[in-house]
């Protein structure tokens, strides 16, 4: 009798555990939603597609997503595609050719990489890299969003490798048994054979890392230069959204305007981000149903 | 079980004093006199000075300050929820006219003033700017030095976020209340400016005259002319406390009512010879 009261309890700890963070999902979205609203009415949704930010303005406010958006996007791009190559190199290296020794003395490493504080890279970006990106590319300034993308790409570089190791180290070995019986040598089998059937993984690795750039805030803040224009160009100063909330939510006058648009800001970011985790969800997904 | 018990009513016994002690505290400091002050951030620094000092030399005072910026502070000075606001700029009409209809008399006190100094890299061969250039230059109507007399290269422009006091002061002042360039590149910090303006060649950007002079010879200060047919006058504490550097600005307090009591005591030490001490000694200007 009192062990079953006992289970019960402690079941029903642990479906609450559960299900805070659905309660917790829902209320943000619910207090995102309720603190953007008055936005709709007054001065309208068509302020946000604007193609000017300058919610500071003794003239006229605009509060235009576009530039916000396309930086946030042009950074994100950039860093995966530098963090795609290193990533899944990494991760082909560290599960099919490195020896036992070796990948003992990677992993730790890896791991450590993926615990700097954002804070601090951030840092590192500004004193040491931003000088080298403006002298290697003859710049005039080395705030841009590439500086941005290259730190961005060093901390999802981690969560690529990580996923995409366990994936590569998934396949069967009877796919690489078949390989090797056909004469194919080593190396055609990682990339013709082991590659392609951890595929769906490894695409889930890259988005989660996505959704880990996406979101960051400190370094692109250090680094990037923050203004906002709407450029395709990776030698150009970008201001992404995450930055944008962290700057000027701290002194923006409660239930503004200018407040309001920053939630805005806020609910593109977290439907952006939504998107990402859904879709590598949905590729995680096939990929452990194929296994 | 009863163990249990006993140690969940020792962690309960635990939190709530631990909620409970700091009512017990503030009770305590009112005896001796409460003031809170509240509002601009470029203040903060220059106020938890003040306070920390005025503390030291008087037991039983207790001196809170806040930031939140100075439209905060005012709107909690005529809210009745802070007893003294520090404010980077004046009062504007719309907020005395508030006080008014409240029926509250709001008394202005200069308690120190503070100099922006607009800064370049040290190899940039310019040494001074109009007030009209250097607001053409962060509007985005000069976008090379040789339109300010310079070598033929393009401005990086460098400003604060637009939640700095600074950045409201300097546009309101330098660029005209016109907006700024969309390609100024908006730096989270003064230091991250600094920084900057030293490594990067044509970049230009403007900082507090305390971080200015502190930067040393990683920065190069300008020397600003009011007119374009004036002298160009540097920054510094003698000019900016004679009036004669024109990009600088008043610090004020606000009170309600001349002050009485604690509140009159606190203000009377910032003004005092020590508290302007304090005013140099963190980077601002005396007023005395």
């Amino acid at each position: 009798m009192k062990s079953k009261m006992k289970e019960k309890a402690i079941k029903l700890v642990f479906t609450s555990a559960a299900s805070t963070a659905i309660l917790i999902v829902a209320l943000i979205f619910l207090f995102l939603g309720n603190e953007a609203a008055p936005f709709a009415k007054v001065p309208g949704l068509s302020e946000l597609f604007g193609q000017k930010w300058m919610p500071v303005s003794f003239e006229k406010e605009s509060f235009g997503l576009l530039p916000l958006i396309t930086g946030s996007l042009l950074v994100t791009f950039l860093a995966t595609i530098i963090a795609v190559p290193f990533g899944v190199c990494g991760a082909v290296y560290i599960s099919e050719v490195a020896s036992r020794f070796e990948r003992e003395l990677f992993k730790p490493f890896i791991e450590l990489l993926a615990g700097i504080p954002s804070v601090v890279i951030g840092f590192f970006g500004l004193i040491v890299l931003t000088p080298i990106v403006k002298d290697v590319f003859g710049l005039y300034s080395g705030l841009t969003a590439l500086t941005g993308a290259l730190l961005l790409a060093l901390m999802a570089i981690p969560t690529i490798i990580t996923i995409s190791e366990d994936a590569i180290s998934n396949v069967p070995k009877s796919y690489k048994e078949a390989s090797a019986a056909l004469g194919a040598s080593e190396l055609q089998t990682v990339w013709k054979v082991t590659v392609p059937a951890a595929l769906s993984g490894i695409i889930a690795a890259v988005m989660l890392g996505m959704g880990r750039v996406i979101g960051e805030t400190m370094v692109v803040m250090m680094v990037t230069g923050n203004a906002a224009i709407v450029t395709g160009s990776p030698f150009e100063s970008v201001r992404t959204m995450t930055a944008t909330i962290a700057a000027e939510m701290g002194e923006v006058p409660f239930g503004s305007d200018h407040y309001r648009a920053l939630f805005w800001v806020g609910i593109v970011l977290l439907i952006m981000t939504f998107m990402l985790n859904l879709v590598s969800h949905r590729v995680l997904k096939k990929y452990q149903d194929k296994q | 079980m009863k163990q249990r018990i006993k140690l969940l009513a020792a962690v309960l016994g635990t939190l709530a004093m631990l909620v409970a002690f700091p009512v017990f505290q503030s009770f305590e400091a009112q005896a001796g006199g409460y003031v809170t002050v509240k509002g601009s951030d470029t203040m903060v620094h220059l106020v938890s000075s003040w306070a920390e000092a005025f503390m030291n030399h008087n037991e039983g005072m207790e001196v809170s300050v806040t930031g939140g910026g100075s439209g905060t502070g005012i709107a909690a000075l005529l809210n009745g929820t802070t007893d003294v606001c520090a404010a980077s700029r004046q009062m504007k009409e719309k907020e005395y006219k508030l006080a008014e209809s409240k029926g509250l008399d709001v008394m202005e006190h200069v308690v120190a003033r503070d100099g922006i100094a607009v800064v370049v890299n040290p190899r940039n061969p310019i040494e001074t700017l109009s007030v009209e250039q250097i607001g053409k230059i962060y509007t985005g109507a000069y976008t090379n030095w040789n339109q300010v007399g310079g070598p033929d290269k393009p401005i990086l422009v460098l400003s604060r976020e637009s939640s700095s006091g600074t950045y409201v002061f300097f546009q309101e002042h330098v660029l005209k209340k016109r907006d700024y360039t969309t390609r100024a590149r908006l730096m989270p910090a003064t230091s991250t400016i600094i920084h900057s303006v030293s490594t990067d060649q044509w970049a230009i950007g403007y900082v507090g005259l305390g971080y200015g002079v502190e930067a040393g010879d990683k920065v190069k200060m300008l020397g600003v002319k009011k007119d374009e047919n004036e002298h160009p006058v540097y920054p510094s504490e003698k000019t900016v406390s004679s009036g004669a550097y024109s990009i600088a600005r008043p610090l004020h307090f606000y009170t309600k009512g001349a002050p009485t009591g604690a509140i009159k005591s606190f203000i009377d030490f910032c003004m005092s010879k020590e508290g302007q001490k304090i005013v140099i000694e963190t980077g601002y200007v005396a007023v005395q």
